[in-house]
């Protein structure tokens, strides 16, 4: 198929409404509004289900419902918006539903901005919701990755009955790039035994996130532990670039993994043996590449456009035994190149420490240049 | 009629409801409701192309009680749920069944916006004046005066405002086509409301938008009253803040009959 000039979000949209979506709610808000625009005219020219909700609280409350039938359904929104959805996500992973959601995120936290930011990893990857469960995550670092990963997040929301998420930012959500799309599936026409649609021939069913009884309640949360550590064994994703002779690694996701990568190309020119890590899913984390890596390497950098939020689950994965660096970005701000190169020299020049917390000498470096 | 068709005309359980017994408190009309719906689900041959939608609240568990699909919403967001299972299944009967501190507080953003887009589904909304589930707190729809466990010396108005009127608000609404409230103190209301909840499905049906019941109920324990004084209360106390009466019924619906 040919290759297409497409903006993120309304690639996004597109590769969605090709992976079957059959009902998408939204509300607008900056940087993922392209999405909920592109499908109010989309949606419709295919008979297919689309409502710009009163807020972000009905949006999830809409997609609940229609999660409910078993179709495939989508919301999109950005850091306050997935803020307000958060209720609805919670109960969404109470009922075992499949869903679909794109995060754009921008700078935080309160109203923060429209620029791009990785702040809301925590929030996502951690599962912001009330209760225990964990939503699978994956984070493109393109527009043609966000296109291939919407319709991967569709097979696994349905496989695991789980909350996909998409965790884009405001770099790819508008940002215009070639992308094949891929082919246009048929809507689903059989739909899964716990599914409602009106108890015609069977017995009736009901969908409720509600356990008064906690040992009861207990099970269904061990059901989702035990659905989790088999998504945990099958699904982890990540891409790696010049390790196969690396002595440092540098662990980026999403757009600063693409803005890493263009660095460590940089310093390979400069004959520095630095490779990239990039997770594909950051929910499952890639823990075990990283162990295993933490005891080829002698040195890592973690960068992100945050404040360290995907750093602890590296030093997790890698318990001390690797020094591990850290730099980001904040607001808004990007990391750039020629910054991650800087970080890259720093990190080989060291000198390297396993003791302290990689957050502490970030921000002590910054308070120093003040 | 013969002897014969006497003998067959018992009191039957409507095939709509599921044959248990409810959570619900002695004398509490959820009961009385439950069953109007019901039965009239069971005249219009409906039942296996319902889905409802439970609120939270004293109904949380209605979806034990009715023989139907059902799904269960987060406090307040039934009309949004219920919006979400229409848009995918436009042919289903899809109802919400909310309290007034899940439709009118909480959930009042929801059920204004199901109204104002002409949502085609039916909401039947419970009005008993306070938080049932909870142990009787103060509700948008306690009286002025009223004593509950939020507002011990009675609702004050000046500092904890006036009660909403839930039915004539959402009539004001283009999008709604059949808002009507009625009362299931006696006999002759609950028949009244019967042909209300019919006439709302009947709206939903033809596919004409928008309809909500607004039910006056009674919360017996909570108000501290035997199931009969509740029920006077209710007659003398809140039809009178609550008028019973038909709010919104678009020409489309009025030439249904």
């Amino acid at each position: 198929m040919a290759r297409e000039l497409m903006k993120g979000n309304e690639a996004v949209a597109e590769a969605a409404v090709r992976a079957g979506l059959a009902a998408y709610f939204g509300y607008p808000i900056t940087p993922q509004t392209e999405s909920l625009e592109y499908l109010s005219r989309r949606m419709p020219e295919l008979g297919r289900a689309f409502v710009q909700a009163e807020s972000e609280v009905a949006a999830i409350n809409m997609v609940y419902g229609a999660a409910c039938t078993g179709h495939r359904v989508m919301t999109s929104s950005s850091g306050p918006g997935i803020s307000l959805m958060q209720e609805g996500l919670s109960f969404i992973a109470g009922t075992e539903l499949p869903m679909v959601l794109i995060d754009v995120q921008r700078g935080g936290p309160g109203l923060g901005n429209i620029a791009p930011s990785q702040a809301d990893y925590n929030q996502i990857v951690k599962g912001g919701g009330h209760g225990d469960y964990h939503p699978i995550v994956l984070a493109p670092a393109s527009v043609q990755e966000s296109v291939d990963l919407t319709v991967l997040a569709f097979d696994l929301a349905e496989k695991y009955r789980s909350i996909v998420v998409v965790l884009s930012d405001g770099s790819i959500g508008q940002m215009m790039e070639p992308c094949e799309l891929p082919p246009m599936q048929p809507l689903k026409t059989s739909f899964p035994d716990w599914a409602v649609s009106g108890a015609k021939g069977r017995e009736r069913r009901f969908l409720t996130s509600i356990n008064l009884n906690p040992a009861m309640q207990e099970e269904m949360n061990l059901r989702l532990m035990y659905r989790w550590q088999e998504v945990e064994a099958n699904e982890v994703r990540y891409k790696e670039y010049y390790m196969d002779d690396a002595k440092f690694a540098v662990v980026g996701f999403g757009s600063t993994g693409r803005v890493a990568l263009s660095a460590v190309r940089a310093a390979r020119a400069e004959g520095i043996p630095v490779g990239l890590i990039r997770p594909i899913t950051v929910s499952p984390f890639p823990s075990k590449i990283l162990e295993e890596l933490s005891k080829r390497v002698e040195g890592m950098l973690v960068l992100e456009m945050n404040a360290g939020q995907m750093l602890e689950d590296v030093l997790i994965a890698t318990h001390g035994q690797v020094p591990v660096e850290f730099y980001g970005r904040m607001g808004g701000v990007c990391v750039l190149p020629e910054e991650a190169l800087r970080e890259i020299k720093r990190l080989v020049k060291g000198p390297l420490t396993t003791t302290g917390h990689p957050r502490d000498r970030w921000l002590n470096r910054i308070a120093k240049k003040n | 009629m013969t002897i014969n068709e006497l003998d067959s005309m018992v009191y039957t359980r409507p095939d709509s409801l599921t044959e248990v017994s409810t959570h619900y408190c002695p004398g509490c009309t959820h009961g009385t409701a439950h069953r109007l719906i019901a039965e009239v689900i069971d005249e219009m041959g409906l039942k296996d192309r319902t889905i409802g939608v439970a609120s939270v609240g004293c109904s949380v568990f209605a979806y034990n009680y009715f023989d139907t699909d059902f799904v269960q919403a987060p406090h307040g967001r039934a009309p949004a749920m219920a919006t979400g299972v229409k848009r995918v299944y436009p042919d289903r009967m899809v109802f919400t069944y909310q309290g007034d501190g899940d439709l009118a507080s909480i959930g009042m953003a929801e059920i204004v916006h199901a109204a104002a887009r002409g949502e085609n589904i039916t909401v039947f909304f419970l009005n008993n004046t306070n938080y049932g589930m909870t142990g009787g707190q103060m509700a948008p729809t306690t009286l002025p005066g009223q004593v509950t466990t939020s507002s011990p010396n009675g609702r004050d108005v000046e500092t904890q405002g006036y009660p909403i009127r839930t039915a004539e608000m959402l009539a004001k609404l283009d999008g709604a086509s059949y808002v009507v409230r009625r009362s299931l103190h006696d006999p002759k209301n609950i028949r009244l409301a019967k042909k209300a909840i019919r006439t709302a499905i009947e709206v939903q049906m033809r596919g004409l938008g928008f309809s909500l019941v607004e039910l006056l109920s009674i919360c017996p324990t909570n108000w501290g009253k035997t199931p009969a004084e509740a029920l006077q209360w209710l007659e003398e106390k809140m039809v009178t803040y609550y008028p019973i009466g038909d709010y919104k019924v678009h020409p489309a619906v009025a030439e249904m009959k």
